[in-house]
């Protein structure tokens, strides 16, 4: 072996090459799977990307980075489903560039926060964490409130996001700019067109409470309040739950 | 390798520096965002010196090359390492007591936690880590080949372009500029910039030991490659985004959701695990012998070490993702491959402290070893205490969790920041010609707060993470949660402030310690220079002469007579 590693240690060339090659091994089993197994991530009803709006609301979302306090994955333990409920999906994150399943929970989890509060609750306490929770240490955003939204980012962000893989028509980014409008203001027409395009639980209103104005408040409140909710796991893990068991039934039946 | 003025060499970095000049002028053109503006008009500023600079350089007649270790650079990397590492210390705190005190978040934007976060993280990282890195690496590379490094304009390159992917990483945070990825959080545009200085480094390292006058490569440059290269292809892939376009500088991730996490932290954990283990393991290998005076105990440990560590780093960072969607097989085999990364690790600690055999005395009179010998120890606890947090039963209780934190600090303010300091105290006296540092009271005073501070830190770090866990899980006799989340955090209070404190005090250690080498470096009263005879200008070369000669005479030239090694 000494004399082998003594080959190696005299040559910098051969040296970079092993590195390499040793080095490349655990990431290419690992990771190369995951985009050729079709089972990494499996088919679900009701996923969609997101709408122009949510999808504004998730670039202030990492923009402001509150991945560094509130994970968006509930784990398949007891006391994770039991306090934020059903385990997260592979699906549910399938739309996210990038994930934000977070790694510290200095805050609660945001994985299924969707609906669970109203948007005023959200809007207020955005502003002023303190007043509404009680030595909460979440800093303060009143300023999303204040700042109107970029609308002239959401076709680019469309057409790279579709470039990435996502399924948005030409359709979808003709009209993003439009689409924020419609759905932060329901006194707008062309709500159908919206539902059309992005599924029916597509939530309609004003989310910030400033009714003339799109802000970045109220982008922010409308990713919030669609977070866990397009899918219903339980039904999804129910049904892949029965395939498994019929599969192993029809092998079981094989071998006898 | 010959000596060379450096033309071909210049005309390379001029051609390859040049696309990201126009990429800088159009990021000033075209951004519609103020900092985009501002860094794309940096990014042209700066490279547009560059080359100006080696333009002029070039076109300067062949002037004679003083046949020494190139140095130069390394005092600016040191400079650089101070600064980065106040900045990134400094941060930090104000960080930890915003989150003991939440008011002095004051509701900016710019002002609030979770922008500032990426701030201090790629301070200490990227900033402080990476020019230290760059220092020793210069050093070690130079010496134990006993060659002057590589590039007349290159090394430079590497040190200016990594602190402008630096600056342009922490000056955008603040304004939101971010990709949402721990630890990778610069845009697209940095990450080129990034990668064009990482190819640079690589090369820089490979040509000086294309020269070096020894038959071996010694074990410190090996782990130096496999940082540069692993770190190459951690980055690349990691960063692989599409932007949305040049008035923005948001891009979207290539990847989503489960892919995207994958990849994620393979590249986080291994972030740890080469830019933060391997290449101040090499950093060990060199200043622990040299200080402890003793050679290095096992070349057999060192080469299990090397190999262990570089195939297994790879396989682990599955282990971020316990009980998530990714597939179990992916957990487990992270999971697996944690565990056995303990033997690489502690082949590292064992060939530390047999090492220090015989020089343990040493300790009692020279911090700057002690620093040493601690981040052994600070090394060795934290891969003990990551393979028990890689298994998934401990892991469910620490995820999420302030122990993630303490262990991250554990390692990062115990292990790779102690032999950095202890690194520096040699480092700093060599490459400006000093007999010692200013001070040995004061490089005490530095060891002892800084072990308090970490201490201090950890500890808090534990038990705010295990008491809040266990909180988290607790259930009445009627099966409801006992805790409301807020209630989990109320219980943190104390911890926090205890936190901030011990980081406060590693801040003030950090202080004393730059001050200290400040001093070094720029004595008050004018220092006895006990021997002038070696500080003479060394004897030149002339450059056309010196490049007609064959290789090997060449080689035996070149060998430069500075300081004894």
């Amino acid at each position: 072996m000494s004399k082998l590693h003594q080959m190696i240690e005299r040559n910098s060339l051969v040296m970079v090459l092993m590195i390499t090659i040793v080095a490349s091994i655990g990431g290419i089993i690992e990771i190369a799977p995951l985009f050729t197994i079709e089972n990494t991530i499996e088919k679900v009803e009701g996923m969609r990307p997101y709408t122009p709006l949510e999808l504004a609301g998730r670039d202030i979302y990492v923009r402001e980075g509150c991945y560094a306090c509130h994970s968006q994955m509930i784990r398949t333990l007891k006391t994770d489903v039991d306090r934020y409920g059903h385990y997260s999906l592979a699906a549910e994150s399938m739309y996210d560039h990038p994930f934000q399943w977070g790694s510290k929970r200095t805050g609660p989890d945001l994985a299924r926060v969707g609906l669970k509060y109203s948007d005023d609750w959200h809007v207020a306490h955005m502003k002023e964490p303190r007043r509404f929770v009680e030595g909460s240490i979440m800093p303060g955003y009143a300023f999303l409130a204040d700042n109107d939204l970029d609308l002239d980012r959401a076709p680019l962000s469309l057409k790279a996001l579709r470039m990435a893989g996502d399924p948005y028509t030409d359709k979808m980014i003709a009209e993003a700019k439009q689409d924020i409008l419609r759905q932060a203001d329901p006194e707008l027409e062309g709500e159908d067109d919206l539902e059309e395009r992005y599924g029916e639980k597509v939530q309609i209103r004003d989310f910030d409470g400033q009714p003339k104005r799109v802000t970045e408040m109220d982008a922010i409140v409308a990713y919030l309040q669609m977070l866990g909710t397009l899918i219903d796991p339980k039904q999804v893990s129910d049904k892949i739950r029965a395939e498994e068991a019929a599969k192993s039934k029809a092998l079981k039946g094989e071998s006898q | 390798m010959r000596i060379s003025s450096g033309k071909i060499e210049g005309y390379i970095l001029i051609l390859m520096t040049l696309p990201l000049m126009v990429l800088g002028g159009a990021l000033a053109f075209y951004g519609k965002e103020g900092a985009l503006v501002f860094h794309g008009g940096l990014i042209a500023l700066v490279t547009s010196y560059a080359i100006i600079s080696i333009f002029r350089k070039m076109s300067e007649p062949a002037q004679n090359i003083p046949l020494e270790y190139n140095d130069g650079v390394i005092r600016a990397a040191v400079i650089m390492t101070g600064i980065w590492g106040f900045i990134g210390f400094f941060v930090g705190s104000v960080i930890a007591w915003q989150l003991a005190f939440p008011d002095l978040n004051i509701d900016l934007p710019w002002t609030n936690f979770a922008r500032v976060r990426p701030v201090h993280t790629t301070s200490v990282i990227f900033g402080f880590g990476a020019n230290a890195l760059i220092a020793t690496s210069f050093y070690i590379v130079q010496r134990t080949s006993r060659a002057r490094l590589a590039g007349r304009f290159t090394p430079w390159m590497v040190l200016w372009g990594w602190n402008l992917f630096v600056i342009l990483g922490v000056s955008g945070y603040p304004f939101g500029i971010t990709q949402g990825r721990e630890y990778a959080e610069p845009e697209w545009y940095a990450d080129l910039i990034a990668l064009f200085v990482w190819v640079a480094y690589l090369w820089v390292f490979l040509a000086t030991l294309s020269r070096r006058a020894e038959r071996h490569i010694y074990v410190a440059n090996w782990y130096f490659l496999a940082f540069l290269i692993a770190f190459a292809m951690l980055h690349t892939f990691n960063n692989l985004a599409i932007p949305i376009s040049l008035e923005y500088a948001k891009s979207y991730s290539l990847f989503s959701g489960v892919k995207d996490a994958m990849t994620q932290w393979w590249y986080g954990h291994n972030a740890v695990g080469f830019f933060l283990t391997a290449s101040f393991v090499g950093m060990l290998y060199y200043f622990l012998p040299k200080a402890a005076g003793r050679p290095i105990y096992s070349y057999r440990l060192g080469i299990i070490g090397f190999w262990g560590l570089v195939f297994l780093y790879m396989w682990v960072g599955s282990h971020h993702l316990h009980y998530t969607a990714l597939p179990d097989w992916v957990q487990v085999l992270g999971m697996s491959m944690s565990v056995i990364l303990l033997i690489p690790s502690w082949a590292v600690v064992f060939n530390g402290f047999f090492t220090l055999n015989g020089a343990w005395h040493k300790l009692r009179v020279d911090p700057a070893l002690r620093f040493m010998a601690l981040a052994v120890c600070f090394y060795a606890i934290s891969t003990l205490e990551g393979v028990f947090m890689a298994m998934k039963p401990v892991n469910a209780l620490s995820h999420y969790t302030d122990w993630t934190i303490g262990h991250v600090h554990a390692g990062a303010l115990g292990w790779v920041a102690f032999i950095t300091f202890g690194s520096m105290y040699k480092l700093v006296p060599w490459v400006w010609h000093r007999e010692g540092t200013y001070s040995k009271r004061l490089e005490a005073w530095h060891f002892w707060l800084a072990l308090s501070g970490v201490l201090i830190y950890v500890g808090a770090m534990w038990n705010s993470g295990i008491t809040q866990s266990l909180m988290w899980q607790t259930y009445n006799p009627d099966g409801q949660f006992a805790f409301a989340f807020i209630d989990t955090v109320d219980a943190m209070h104390p911890y926090y402030i205890a936190r901030a404190f011990g980081g406060t005090l590693y801040l003030i250690g950090f202080c004393l310690g730059a001050y200290n080498l400040w001093l070094t470096i720029h004595p008050r009263t004018p220092i006895q220079m006990p021997d002038q005879q070696e500080l003479k200008p060394l004897p030149t070369v002339n450059l056309n002469k010196a490049t007609v000669k064959s290789p090997m005479s060449v080689k035996a030239t070149e060998t430069p007579t500075g300081p004894a090694e």
